[in-house]
């Protein structure tokens, strides 16, 4: 039976025809629409690698059917960066060695962007790492991570300030 | 995974005639059915989607005073609720330190409520375990089983109730409303759990295509708001679940306690409501002799199913320190490190 959903996937409208409703986000972004960059690490919601913003909220993109997310927009790690030019807090990953082997890391960005939309963290270090927890890094870069997002909350900070100066 | 048809309703009427029929299974977030579904724990015909069923996902005042919590409202929204949190906030802070918050953001109320157990033997669908395989026995009694049940456990069954929201809910009393063929009920959130005894895949009592619409809070139960903690034992700082945890909700006057709604998770297979500790810190004063009293009464009951005894001591620990921190008056703001007893900071400036 064949079932079609509609999504925008970073900012671009999809028609797409699922030919089985057991697909899930996870799978439709990497067999069908060649989006690759979301990763299946544990594939069961423990890991935080295939974290995506769906309508603007970070999930585990692994335990979400494609076929009940019809309507929906979704924003995965290429639609980060804007052509060459990273995203701040890509930067900041880099700056603040926020990983080593790789595999995590659009996980963690994609749970990080949530996080600072959320709004719930801050600048305090021990409510990022808290709100970060869904993001496992075998190679052990959670102190760069943490370090990363929070040089980044302090930059949105100051900004904001700057602005109601 | 197996197979399924996927059916979309476009009213609960429709969503419950849909899950009337054998093998069917409401759909809500999936955090917990699509990975059961993908260890073969969960084998349904048909997944009825009630993600998009309207007016399921609001938060409502009651006309006295108490709230209406709709199914669909995700986790996340609930805990983050400015006016939930500081009615309940040991509810809230329950919310926050279950899962991650990839998971809380798509979680809903109704699937919490019906969350599996994460008894490693009903996972594994090649153990023996009387919940997933009725009469096939249970592994868990002769394997790890120290995570496992020490109240209203049976021979059959010695898994426990996964949920820290369950937790506090129970303890303030909560009622879960049910829309199915008989129209629309309500039942008291401590009774919609069953133990196990000898038929422990009858979990709940909901009946083949009962829906739950809503959960209800009590204006009476804001009455603890000010000395309400949510306190968990886990093996990890986040991300866990509860090896135990305790609810404990107090309302004081000049040191005195007048009343107290007190629960533990971690313990059996449903949130165990701990009257006998309620009725003891009635009437008394607020001492951690008294707390310790309370919390002995709470476990009195209590056996090892295993490896486990810890646990019956531990449960005690957890809930005294639940009711000193109680004592000490709710946090302004829910603790960077929700529910944790290892937080750097404690007592009434526990976010300072």
């Amino acid at each position: 039976m064949n079932h079609s959903i509609s999504l925008t996937v970073n900012g671009v409208r999809r028609d797409i025809a699922l030919t089985d409703p057991r697909v899930t986000l996870l799978d439709l972004l990497r067999e069908q629409l060649d989006l690759t960059g979301t990763k299946k690490g544990c594939d069961r919601g423990q890991c935080g690698a295939c974290t995506i913003l769906v309508d603007g909220r970070r999930i585990n993109s692994c335990l979400a059917l494609a076929i009940s997310h019809d309507g929906a927009s979704i924003t995965t790690i290429e639609g980060v960066a804007r052509g060459d030019e990273l995203h701040p807090l890509q930067t900041a990953f880099i700056a603040h060695d926020g990983f080593q082997c790789g595999f995590c890391t659009p996980g963690q960005l994609m749970s990080a962007l949530g996080l600072i939309d959320e709004g719930q963290a801050g600048c305090d270090a021990e409510r990022i790492r808290e709100g970060m927890s869904g993001n496992l890094c075998r190679c052990g870069a959670y102190a760069g991570i943490t370090d990363a997002v929070l040089e980044v909350q302090q930059k949105l900070k100051a900004e904001k300030e700057r602005r109601v100066a | 995974m197996k197979s399924f048809d996927y059916v979309r309703p476009a009213s609960i009427g429709e969503a419950i005639a849909a899950a009337r029929a054998p093998g069917a299974a409401y759909l809500a977030a999936g955090t917990n059915l699509l990975d059961l579904m993908k260890g073969g724990v969960s084998r349904p015909d048909r997944l009825v989607d009630v993600t998009h069923l309207p007016g399921l996902d609001t938060i409502e005042k009651l006309p006295d005073g108490g709230l209406r919590i709709g199914a669909l409202v995700r986790n996340a929204d609930l805990a983050h609720d400015a006016a939930f949190a500081k009615a309940y906030p040991a509810v809230a802070e329950a919310l926050l330190s279950g899962a991650s918050a990839q998971l809380r953001n798509a979680a809903t109320v109704g699937g919490n409520l019906l969350q599996r157990t994460r008894c490693a033997y009903f996972y594994d669908v090649a153990s023996a375990c009387n919940k997933r395989a009725p009469g096939s026995g249970c592994d868990a009694r002769g394997g790890d089983n120290d995570m496992h049940a020490v109240l209203g456990w049976s021979d059959g069954c010695i898994a426990t109730h996964p949920s820290d929201f369950c937790v506090p809910l129970v303890a303030l009393d909560a009622m879960v409303e049910i829309e199915g063929n008989g129209g629309r009920r309500q039942v008291r959130l401590e009774d919609l759990h069953r133990l196990p005894g000898a038929t422990p895949q009858q979990e709940t009592v909901l009946e083949a295509g009962d829906l739950i619409v809503a959960l209800n809070l009590s204006a009476e139960a804001c009455n603890f708001a000010s000395h309400a903690r949510y306190l968990k034992v886990r093996e990890r700082t986040s991300y866990a679940f509860a090896i135990v945890s305790a609810a404990a909700h107090l309302s004081l006057a000049n040191g005195r306690i007048e009343q107290a709604r007190v629960a533990l998770g971690g313990v059996a297979a449903k949130p165990w409501r701990a009257r006998e500790a309620e009725a003891l810190l009635a009437g008394a004063e607020a001492t951690a002799q008294n707390f310790r009293r309370a919390a002995e009464a709470a476990l009195a009951g209590a056996k090892p199913s295993g490896d486990n005894a810890f646990k019956i001591e531990l449960a005690q620990r957890i809930l005294v320190r639940a009711l000193a921190l109680a004592s000490a008056g709710t946090p302004e703001r829910i603790p960077a490190l929700p529910a944790s007893p290892f937080s750097i900071h404690s007592g009434a400036l526990h976010d300072a």
